[in-house]
């Protein structure tokens, strides 16, 4: 198996070798083939982008925007600095996608760095990293170092007389860097609080200066689409929603892992791969994509297909692809608490809708779970809510609000229990 | 304050970025200064500050931001478990018990002896492999049982 279209995989074909993550096996399975050919042949910009909008690549960061576009809006005749910036500041609970890529396929990630940068005519690119997977961190930058070494990065690019280098940057712990111009914030060395938008990084990102900000598994991509054509890639998803995507399986399934499968594949066909729910267990839920994606009931979710468009209809979110499954055994009040503390933690402080409401939704939630619940609580929740969505300068107020409504519309009688008995209906908690 | 060795290597993250924007290095330099120095104190950041040519304010601001910078001392070993929802679904809830019962502290506590300290995580990105916990910021141990938790703090010297 290689970088081709036979293996029905885009980022995560190396798995299939010995030694997935050098330099030999990628360049020996066409690794590297699509850079050379665009500098080679001096492909234009245009070109490039219009490959990116067939392919209907969308963001796998959690947003789904489609990637040719927002490539689209850098202007690129622009005479001054530009950027790309990589987003790996992998954080969302669930989502472990991207550490695989940098463990798996580094050199994926590295030429299609290049390839976008290339295209929007950037001056550098960087690639922010979550700060809890330092090892990766490291590991990249030595792939970086053996790109560099082998003429792919660096001064005068495979003889094309183009420079360009990447570094990597180091998180040190915070969510909210995942939020692209807090990312941007952070790498100019400041707190991690999101920007204003308008203007979008577009038009002053990084340094002020015009950004493009994707994610890694996008930005992997990108050297499968350049060789085998923006239609190839289409052809592997669906309509709208082009390629595979790797889904990251958590919590109550006999095989978590990663999965990389076309989008538009059914839920049960992915959770069979997990090896099912764990043994002797029934599906209760799933979080489909992320923590910040609303809870779906798991009848509901075995007769869904896992594609941005059909889990939107469901009124949650496909997100990063992250799917957290819950079998019968969980309170959902119980997890309920510990994804509202999350956001609590995690919000940066800077808009009081969400710096307030997340702490109080904590801890109604939290006294309800304690048997010190009252019976108007959960209007209350459902209103502070309300109240936040919309009134923040970033998503993470949100993102906070998502799991606090669901849950509380989906699974209203396990929380009435709770107030009214002071205990769980269903046992014991989490399940362990 | 800081060895030549952390000096070159914040020097080399310095390289990384526009030379008028040498503040971008700030999170790698308090970081590498910590890994040298064991926690940040207020002249610790305010070295870093001068050393970048940035105001303090701004680089305290940094390090009081990010939350695996430690801002008082800790044990030699900093055990940072996830209790997040997938780690929980995967069992963290008896790791962070079997942790605090064999350790005799609480979240947020170091031992008497200076040899542990126990903290709680979000989410790692990596919950595949839950449960799991970080030691010393930058080496992630998975799949953690009671009895690889015994052994990795055996381990730990």
């Amino acid at each position: 198996m290689s970088l081709n279209t036979a293996t029905g995989k885009v980022c995560l074909w190396t798995l299939d070798h010995a030694n997935p993550g050098s330099l030999e096996t990628y360049v020996a399975n066409g690794g590297y083939e699509a850079l050379k050919k665009i500098l080679a042949e001096k492909t234009p910009a245009e070109r490039i982008i219009e490959q990116v909008k067939i392919s209907a690549l969308r963001g796998r960061g959690g947003a789904g925007f489609p990637t040719g576009l927002k490539w689209s809006f850098m202007p690129r005749s622009f005479p001054g600095d530009k950027y790309l910036v990589c987003n790996t500041d992998e954080g969302e609970p669930g989502t472990f996608k991207d550490r695989d890529i940098l463990i798996y396929n580094p050199h994926q990630l590295i030429e299609g760095m290049i390839i976008a940068g290339y295209t929007l005519g950037a001056k550098a690119g960087y690639n922010y990293i979550h700060g809890e997977i330092y090892e990766q961190y490291e590991s990249w930058q030595a792939a970086l170092q053996e790109a560099r070494d082998a003429g792919f990065l660096g001064k005068n690019i495979l003889g094309s007389g183009w420079d360009h280098d990447i570094h990597a940057h180091h998180g040190y712990g915070a969510y909210i860097c995942g939020e692209e111009t807090a990312l941007l914030e952070s790498i100019e060395g400041k707190k991690g609080q999101p920007r204003f938008k308008p203007p979008f990084p577009a038009s002053y990102g990084l340094y002020g200066k015009p950004t493009t900000i994707n994610n890694t598994e996008t930005l992997a991509s990108i050297p499968w689409i350049m060789r085998f054509g923006g239609q190839a890639f289409l052809e592997l998803g669906k309509p709208n929603n082009g390629g595979t995507k790797i889904f990251s399986v958590s919590g109550h399934v006999n095989k978590p892992g990663n999965y990389e499968i076309p989008l538009g594949t059914p839920f049960a066909t992915l959770l069979e791969m997990a090896g099912g729910v764990r043994d002797g267990h029934q599906l209760k839920a799933v979080i489909p994509g992320g923590s910040s994606a609303p809870v779906v009931p798991g009848e509901v979710m075995m007769d869904l297909t896992l594609d941005f468009d059909a889990i939107s209809k469901a009124g949650s979110m496909l997100g990063s692809g992250a799917v957290i499954v819950m079998d019968e055994t969980v309170c959902m009040v119980r997890a309920l608490e510990r994804l509202a503390y999350f956001y609590f933690e995690e919000s940066c402080g800077q808009c009081t809708p969400c710096r307030e409401g997340t702490g109080w939704m904590h801890r109604i939630v939290q006294r309800i779970e304690h048997g010190q619940g009252r019976p108007e609580d959960l209007d209350e929740l459902v209103r502070i809510g309300n109240n936040i969505g919309g009134r923040t300068i970033c998503a993470l107020g949100e993102a906070a609000v998502g799991p606090v409504v669901s849950f509380v519309r989906h699974y209203r009688k396990e929380f009435e229990y709770h107030i009214e008995h002071k205990r769980c209906m269903v046992g014991n908690g989490v399940g362990n | 304050m800081l060895s030549p060795d952390s000096l070159s290597r914040i020097d080399r993250e310095v390289a990384k970025y526009p030379a008028d924007q040498k503040q971008s290095a700030a999170m790698s330099a308090l970081r590498i200064a910590q890994e040298e120095l064991g926690w940040l104190s207020k002249d610790t950041i305010e070295f870093v500050a001068n050393y970048l040519g940035m105001p303090p304010i701004a680089a305290y601001e940094v390090a009081t931001f990010y939350n695996m910078y430690d801002l008082a001392p800790v044990g030699r070993n900093k055990i940072t478990l996830c209790t997040n929802l997938s780690c929980q679904l995967q069992g963290a809830d008896r790791i962070a018990v079997h942790l605090q019962d064999r350790l005799g502290i609480g979240f947020n506590e170091t031992t008497a002896d200076g040899r542990y300290t126990l903290k709680e995580g979000e989410c790692m990105g990596a919950c595949g492999h839950g449960p799991l916990c970080l030691h010393n910021n930058h080496m992630m141990h998975v799949q953690l049982t009671p009895d690889s938790v015994d052994k990795l703090l055996d381990d730990m010297k």
